[in-house]
């Protein structure tokens, strides 16, 4: 009798026991770092320095975005073989958050206490990374580099002073796309198919500010829900001649195939994240059979942005560049946009590592970014990262597409948040050429 | 010794009430040698045993299928949420938990109201329809519930009294993770108690009765829309009570967090542990923190690509559910009680035997089980089988 | 008014998707009174199949045939190898069951066929039709989904109303006792009852698919409108199916179109309970009598 009373509280004890016993070492010291990092060096040792990454491996976000961490691995690895940064050799954990926050936290949570990264190291999305930003900059952990396109990675560094945007924000490439159609489309009847989240609200709110009056309707679709028709139909019936579309690549094929079918041929014009021309052309050209055009010429005429070179541009020193390394290091497939990204902000990375020297702080890493201002990379216009300011790379061109290429429609433009003026890139950063090597020295 | 005996044996609220204090022992021994990582998980498994020890009322006692006990989280996640939307906050923690429990309340009132009358598969659909459509109204309603990005949370310090609390008893500071563990895992004892006490009282008999045989039931008197309506109601506060947990462990209540994955997630961790135990319920939400990352590592340190690694949870996730439904369809805790009653019988058998007294070879059904061991499986008709067609 | 038109297009055409993929779960609950959540994921890895042999050069026909015929197989093997074991069990076992086969499946098809998007060809042209100088969204392949959901409807409700095999299933299904007592081999005819279900689950998955993007997770918006479609109708009627499915793709397509997309699920919600409380057993429900 009195062993079966007591087997629920033994179930409980050892269950508890058990589970919270499997791997509780190692977790006590890392409560040094919790207090605003100051001289802390969690992460490095004398010859590795450890970082992570949340990505979405697994889910429905998965397809596209899983290959960015392929990307940057290939590119550490090709630094590591080299003999790493300063002696150290770069190990990159990357976790799965499937584009759920609460997986994000406890992911999270996982990297900073328990493999205890030195830094945070392209977190991708805005609802997943948003769920730990807090929780990074209070625990002193740089936070670079970001994956999303969202203002507030950069644009208040009091409250975040470790986190870093990376790609251009939507809103100054709403902004750079909004003043281009006002100058050269004066007179086009614009319609906007927008995700339903940051993304799409910070790229109408630069559109807004050069063509507000030119806009003749809103449509937004919620990620997720692959039936656009009822949307495009929308923006046919309220007679918009040139649709500015802020969606993630695959509902630039969707948006392609039901425009197809309503008999809808408006100039599209797609921001950098939906444009891939590789992959949605890849994706439009199996549907040749009287439907879209075979070849590459399936999103002829369609404009959008970049803000780095792309597959395309195969002449370009970067890209042959990402080619070597992901010949040398890459985990097999092909290369893509998305490993191109993973591999310039790895490189972004290393030159921060490489200018925060011998003696690596998590504050100095900080310190170093801040003065990235003349730093030279794959992107085509320099970062605005000063101690005010954490927004990154500072502008971006138009370009159409013809062929599954991109051709130049302006110079690189700049800009920043808010109403910045919109200027010419006097950098030339867009016609550098990477380092011999292919690796950044340290400054 | 022997009081506590007495306790034990005739007081059903005391031996909940003995249970939750060795259980709060053993968390507070837990939480004090655990690093703040553990504890962030500790209190992920709380939150999730919370809800599943809900579910388990819902579905274990009173026989109805909810694939949409994540939206009734979400409820509760948005409402602390919402209440903590700044660290100056003097709004106790309690009561936002308590706020958050009375608004997943209302809610599950309305949901069971309109449930109570399906069967089977057709509140199945309905909870599924739930599961996807709550997150919808946060996008909705995206100027006061924060759309896609959802709304953070501001965590108030620590109060004091439990700052000077954990210096008293251990001589160490208490950490944020620390504090937010204890918060989930006094949340679940109390929430375990007081479903353990309905669970074995006059409504956890209705409930019972209803799941059993519905003509029985009505013929004993019991009104069967208000026994499914208040078994609904309790899981639903459980689940808010979660809800608002989870938002205080992630910092964060955003839709993507309340997809269906977890509405499932928490169907998952009950059968697993075993349907109508609450330490089963216990039990499925630790395997459900604990085993994925862990699959992970493992893929990991055996080589795979992180891709291939994080594929591998998911993978083995599903296949420990087919096994346990094809294996052992009692779940952990019911399988090891009936070979515990098992081997009971066969050794009262065996002193039978001896005695020769044959009439008591059955095993004996002890009433002052946790929970009925008769469950779902050991009754052959449930509700809905004889009442779609 | 053209956009109305289009709306209500593109509703049936999706529409009659949710409804070939609602006739599988009528015909699994019909033979087996079992709800399959596996049943997407099924006919996610059929089409897979069915993409492969494309891939490899096959015409689209082929990889048709190939994924039905996989479809048909799949089935069997899931019934007597799993499904077999929760028959008769309380209907929380066979939930969890099916539920445990969505989670294995889509994993394996991740890791065997890639987590990416790629896009499966359709057999028809994928531009709308001109009426009276104006383009409708009723496209060659839309118009070939639609035949082929009808045509399906017309066999099953043939299957089940005049065949020798239709009435043993049914048999089956309603009292496996007295059927065994009068000669149906019970157990081969729930093997029959999945297979039959799962070719047309292949074929919802081949019509969703064509002309649109594919990966593991494509077919999951699916589960749920199909699922809520087949309880729409009330989970027995191959017509009741068809019926739930094309009301449900309708209302959304307009609710999509005129309310916005992030409304979509709580519209199907709101027109469930609507239907479920008028209706507790669905539209078209069996008068059923309480077994006491």
């Amino acid at each position: 009798m009195k062993a079966r009373l007591l087997a629920p509280v033994a179930g409980l004890l050892t269950a508890t026991m058990i589970l919270a016993g499997c791997g509780a070492g190692g977790d006590r010291e890392s409560d040094s770092g919790g207090d605003g990092g100051g001289a802390s060096d969690v992460g490095v040792t004398e010859d590795t320095v450890t970082v992570g990454g949340h990505f979405p491996l697994t889910g429905v976000a998965a397809p596209g975005y899983s290959e960015i961490p392929t990307g940057a691995q290939a590119y550490f690895d090709y630094v590591n073989a080299a003999g790493g940064i300063n002696g150290r050799q770069i190990e990159y954990i990357v976790k799965d958050d499937g584009y759920n926050p609460t997986n994000t936290s406890q992911v999270t949570n996982e990297l900073v206490l328990q493999d205890e990264i030195f830094a945070m190291v392209g977190g991708l999305g805005t609802p997943t990374h948003s769920a730990v930003v807090d929780f990074l900059n209070s625990e002193g952990v740089p936070d670079l580099f970001v994956s999303s396109g969202s203002l507030q990675w950069g644009d208040d560094v009091e409250s975040k002073p470790y986190t870093f945007g990376w790609q251009p924000d939507y809103e100054i490439e709403g902004k750079i796309i909004g003043q281009y159609i006002a100058e050269n489309m004066p007179k086009a009847k614009v319609g906007l198919f927008l995700q339903d989240d940051d993304f799409g609200e910070d790229g109408e709110k630069g559109v807004r500010q050069y063509l507000d009056k030119q806009i003749v309707g809103v449509e937004r679709y919620t990620s997720g829900n692959t039936d656009v028709g009822p949307q495009v139909a929308g923006l046919q019936a309220k007679g918009a001649d040139l649709v500015i579309a802020f969606n993630t690549p695959a509902y630039t094929a969707l948006t392609q195939l039901t425009s197809l079918a309503l008999g809808y041929k408006p100039t599209w014009f797609y921001s950098n994240v939906g444009s891939d021309p590789q992959l949605v052309g890849s994706l439009l050209n199996r549907f040749s059979e009287g439907a879209v055009e075979g070849d590459n010429s399936s999103l002829n005429g369609v404009l959008t942005t970049e803000y780095i070179p792309g597959v395309d541009a195969t002449d370009d020193p970067w890209v042959q560049l990402w080619q070597e390394v992901w010949d040398q290091e890459g985990e097999g497939g092909e290369l893509t946009n998305y490993r191109i990204y993973g591999m310039s902000q790895a490189y972004a990375f290393v030159q921060a590592l490489a200018a925060a020297g011998e003696d690596l702080t998590r504050d100095g890493l900080v310190e170093a970014v801040e003065s990235f201002e003349d730093v030279t990379g794959p992107q085509l216009a320099p970062f605005r990262y000063s101690a005010d300011s954490h927004m990154g790379i500072s502008g971006m061109r138009v370009v159409e597409l013809q062929n599954g290429k991109a051709e130049e429609l302006t110079p690189v433009l700049v800009s920043d948040i808010g109403d910045a003026p919109i200027e010419e890139d006097s950098s030339d950063q867009a016609s550098d050429a990477p380092p011999e090597g292919g690796i950044p020295d340290g400054s | 010794m022997n009081r506590l005996l007495d306790v034990w044996r005739h007081s059903v609220l005391g031996r909940h009430l003995l249970l939750a204090v060795i259980g709060l022992a053993v968390v507070v021994v837990v939480l004090e040698v655990v690093g703040d990582f553990r504890a962030l998980q500790l209190a992920a498994m709380a939150y999730l045993g919370i809800a599943a020890g809900g579910l388990t009322v819902l579905t274990g006692i009173n026989g109805q299928i909810s694939l949409g006990h994540g939206a009734l989280m979400a409820f509760g996640a948005y409402t602390t949420a919402l209440l903590l939307d700044d660290p100056t906050g003097s709004m106790p923690i309690s009561l936002v938990v308590l706020a958050s429990t009375l608004v997943a309340l209302a809610v599950g009132t309305a949901v069971g109201v309109a449930a109570a009358r399906l069967h089977g598969p057709y509140l199945a659909g309905a909870t599924l329809a739930l599961a996807v459509a709550v997150p919808g109204i946060a996008l909705y309603f995206g100027e006061f519930l924060g759309g896609e990005q959802g709304l953070r949370v501001s965590l108030p310090d620590v109060p004091t009294w439990a700052l000077d609390l954990e210096y008293l008893l251990t001589g160490t500071e208490m950490s944020r993770s620390q504090y937010v563990a204890y918060l989930g895992w006094i949340t679940l004892i109390v929430t375990f108690v007081l479903l353990a006490n309905l669970a074995r009282g006059r409504v956890g008999r209705r409930w019972r009765a209803v799941r059993d045989d519905e003509v029985s039931a009505e013929l004993a008197g019991i009104r069967l829309g208000r026994a499914r309506i208040s078994a609904f109601m309790v899981s639903a506060a459980a689940a808010g009570a979660a809800g608002s947990v989870l938002a205080i462990t992630a910092r964060l209540a955003a839709p993507s967090g309340f997809t269906l994955v977890l509405s499932l997630t928490l169907l998952t961790a009950v059968v697993l542990g075993g349907l109508g135990y609450l330490s089963g319920a216990l039990i499925g939400a630790g395997l459900l923190t604990f085993l994925p990352p862990f699959v992970t590592r493992i893929g990991g340190d055996a080589g795979l690509s992180d891709i291939r690694a994080a594929e591998l949870a998911p993978l083995v996730y599903g296949l420990v559910m087919v096994l346990v439904i094809l294996l052992a369809p009692a779940g952990l805790v019911g399988t090891t009680r009936m070979a515990m009653a098992e081997r009971r019988a066969r050794r009262q058998m065996a002193a039978a035997g001896k005695t020769d007294s044959p009439g008591t070879t059955h095993p004996q059904h002890d009433s002052n089980d946790e929970n009925d061991p008769g469950t779902p499986q050991a009754s052959g008709s449930t509700t809905s089988k004889g009442s779609t067609r | 008014m053209q956009q109305l038109v289009n709306t209500a297009l593109g509703g049936l055409t999706l529409g009659a998707v949710y409804a070939a993929f609602a006739l599988a779960l009528v015909l699994i609950f019909r033979s087996t009174r079992i709800v399959n959540f596996a049943q997407a994921p099924m006919a996610m890895v059929t089409t897979f199949i069915a993409l492969t042999l494309i891939d490899a050069g096959y015409s689209y026909w082929v990889g048709f045939a190939a994924a039905l015929l996989a479809g048909l197989v799949l089935g069997a093997v899931v019934e007597r190898v799993f499904i077999r074991h929760v028959e008769g069990k309380p209907e929380i076992n066979a939930v969890i069951l099916t539920l445990g086969l969505f989670i294995t499946l889509h994993a394996l098809a991740a890791v065997i066929f890639g987590n990416r998007f790629r896009s499966f060809p359709a057999p028809f042209g994928l531009r709308g039709l001109e009426v009276g100088g104006t383009t409708i969204r009723l496209t060659t392949s839309g118009i070939f989904t639609i035949v082929a959901v009808a045509t399906v409807m017309v066999l099953l409700m043939l299957l089940f109303r005049f065949t020798d095999v239709g009435l043993r299933m049914r048999a089956s299904a309603y009292n496996p006792e007295v059927a065994r007592l009068l000669g149906v081999r019970v157990g081969r005819m729930l093997t029959l009852g999945w297979a039959l279900a799962a070719v047309v689950g292949s074929l919802s998955g081949l019509l969703i698919a064509s002309g649109g993007l594919v990966h593991p997770g494509y077919m999951d918006s699916v589960v749920v409108y199909g699922f809520v479609a087949a309880v729409l109708g009330g989970l027995e009627s191959p017509v009741g199916a068809v019926v739930g499915g094309l009301t449900l793709g309708l209302s959304l397509s307009f609710v999509s179109g005129y309310l916005g997309s992030e409304l979509v699920a709580l519209a199907a919600l709101l027109i469930l309970m609507l239907v479920l409380t008028l209706k507790p057993g669905g539209l078209f429900a069996v008068a059923s009598a309480r077994r006491v």
